[in-house]
């Protein structure tokens, strides 16, 4: 019964949304503005680093994107990179696309399919019952801001900020990545062994010298694939596991 | 913007929301293959292990200080703090080692 009134309340509220979504924002505002950083590092303006944030919203995708650009990749190798590095969202999608309410007909599909990143994901799969659209808007609305806006300021600060900050601001990204790989890790030996893996073969296409050939984004590409199937073999997901998550 | 900019964009921007977008309108049905479904779950860390090394070595400009920061960051992440915390003391401990001259 209690829960009945919940579900009225919150998880179709836009205010609601907005509040779920504020420490997401908070969070994407300091990592883009790493990412800011670092994109004009890799010789991008102002206006494209933002534009980039503004049609990406996702972290990943375009650090391996901007290093593309800079070594002028091909356009195939772009798109399959952000295949691989993307496809997760494939999966979050199925599991929002569950979650929805009879209030989200197609066109709002459409629209709150571009917010799924996986913060985004966590939360609106974390709610109890059903969400609607307007939770979804405002759970999406705040997190876009804040990355579109940490990535203008991080851009723009390249010529206000002296050298050695922003030399040291270029890692927050990774370090973002880190805590993203860390914990995980330390819980599942399947997740460590395959970060573990990854990491390294990553290193022997960029260090072993007949392997200089290789693009960073294909680079990227070979190492997910060889070792997330790998770690498919030797360490399948059971739906166990799954159901502990939710 | 030149026209290879814009063509950039629109393939990173067009793939990235093509992927989310299809799910969300065409797949009402879970995948069931318990195969697939690892491959999925793996991958985003096969994916930030294989970004973040070697290059968070080279993202300071010095191998020293960016050392220093990825150290930081690997303690506190094993600790569970935030991204937010792990990323900014891993600039922090990347600037004080600048400081000191390495």
């Amino acid at each position: 019964m209690s829960e009945k009134i919940k579900l009225k309340e919150s998880p179709n509220s836009f205010l609601y949304g907005l509040k779920c979504g504020l420490p997401i924002a908070i969070g994407y505002l300091a990592v883009s503005f790493g990412f800011g950083i670092t994109a004009v590092a890799n010789g991008q303006s102002v206006l494209s680093a933002v534009i980039i944030s503004m049609t990406n919203l996702t972290s990943a995708g375009q650090v391996a994107a901007i290093g593309i650009m800079a070594a002028m990749g091909t356009l195939s190798e772009m798109a399959l990179t952000q295949l691989v590095i993307n496809m997760r969202y494939f999966l979050m999608s199925i599991s929002v696309s569950q979650k929805l309410d009879s209030s989200f007909t197609l066109p709002h599909r459409f629209l709150t399919a571009f917010g799924i990143t996986d913060e985004i994901f966590a939360v609106a799969c974390s709610q109890k019952g059903e969400i609607g659209k307007r939770f979804m808007y405002g759970l999406i609305l705040l997190p876009w801001i804040g990355w579109s806006l940490g990535t203008f300021l991080g851009s723009s600060a390249g010529e206000l900020l002296p050298e050695k900050i922003k030399a040291a601001l270029g890692i927050a990204i990774y370090g973002m990545f880190v805590a993203i790989i860390i914990p995980p890790s330390r819980k599942e030996k399947g997740v460590a062994l395959i970060v573990g893996l990854s990491a390294l073969l990553s290193c022997a296409l960029y260090y072993i010298p007949i392997f200089n050939g290789i693009s960073s984004g294909f680079s990227i590409i070979i190492c997910a694939v060889i070792t997330s199937v790998l770690g498919a073999i030797l360490f399948p997901r059971n739906d166990e596991e799954e159901a502990a998550e939710e | 913007m030149t026209v290879e900019l814009f063509l950039y964009i629109l393939v990173m921007a067009g793939v990235t929301y093509i992927i989310r977008m299809l799910p969300m309108v065409l797949f009402r049905k879970k995948i069931k293959s318990k195969f697939i479904k690892s491959i999925l779950y793996y991958t985003p860390y096969a994916v930030l292990g294989a970004m973040t090394f070697p290059a968070i070595f080279y993202s300071t400009g010095s191998v020293f200080s960016a050392s220093a920061g990825l150290i930081v960051a690997l303690v506190l992440a094993f600790f569970d703090k935030s991204m937010v915390v792990v990323a900014l003391a891993a600039c922090a401990a990347a600037y004080i080692v600048t400081l000191l001259g390495f």
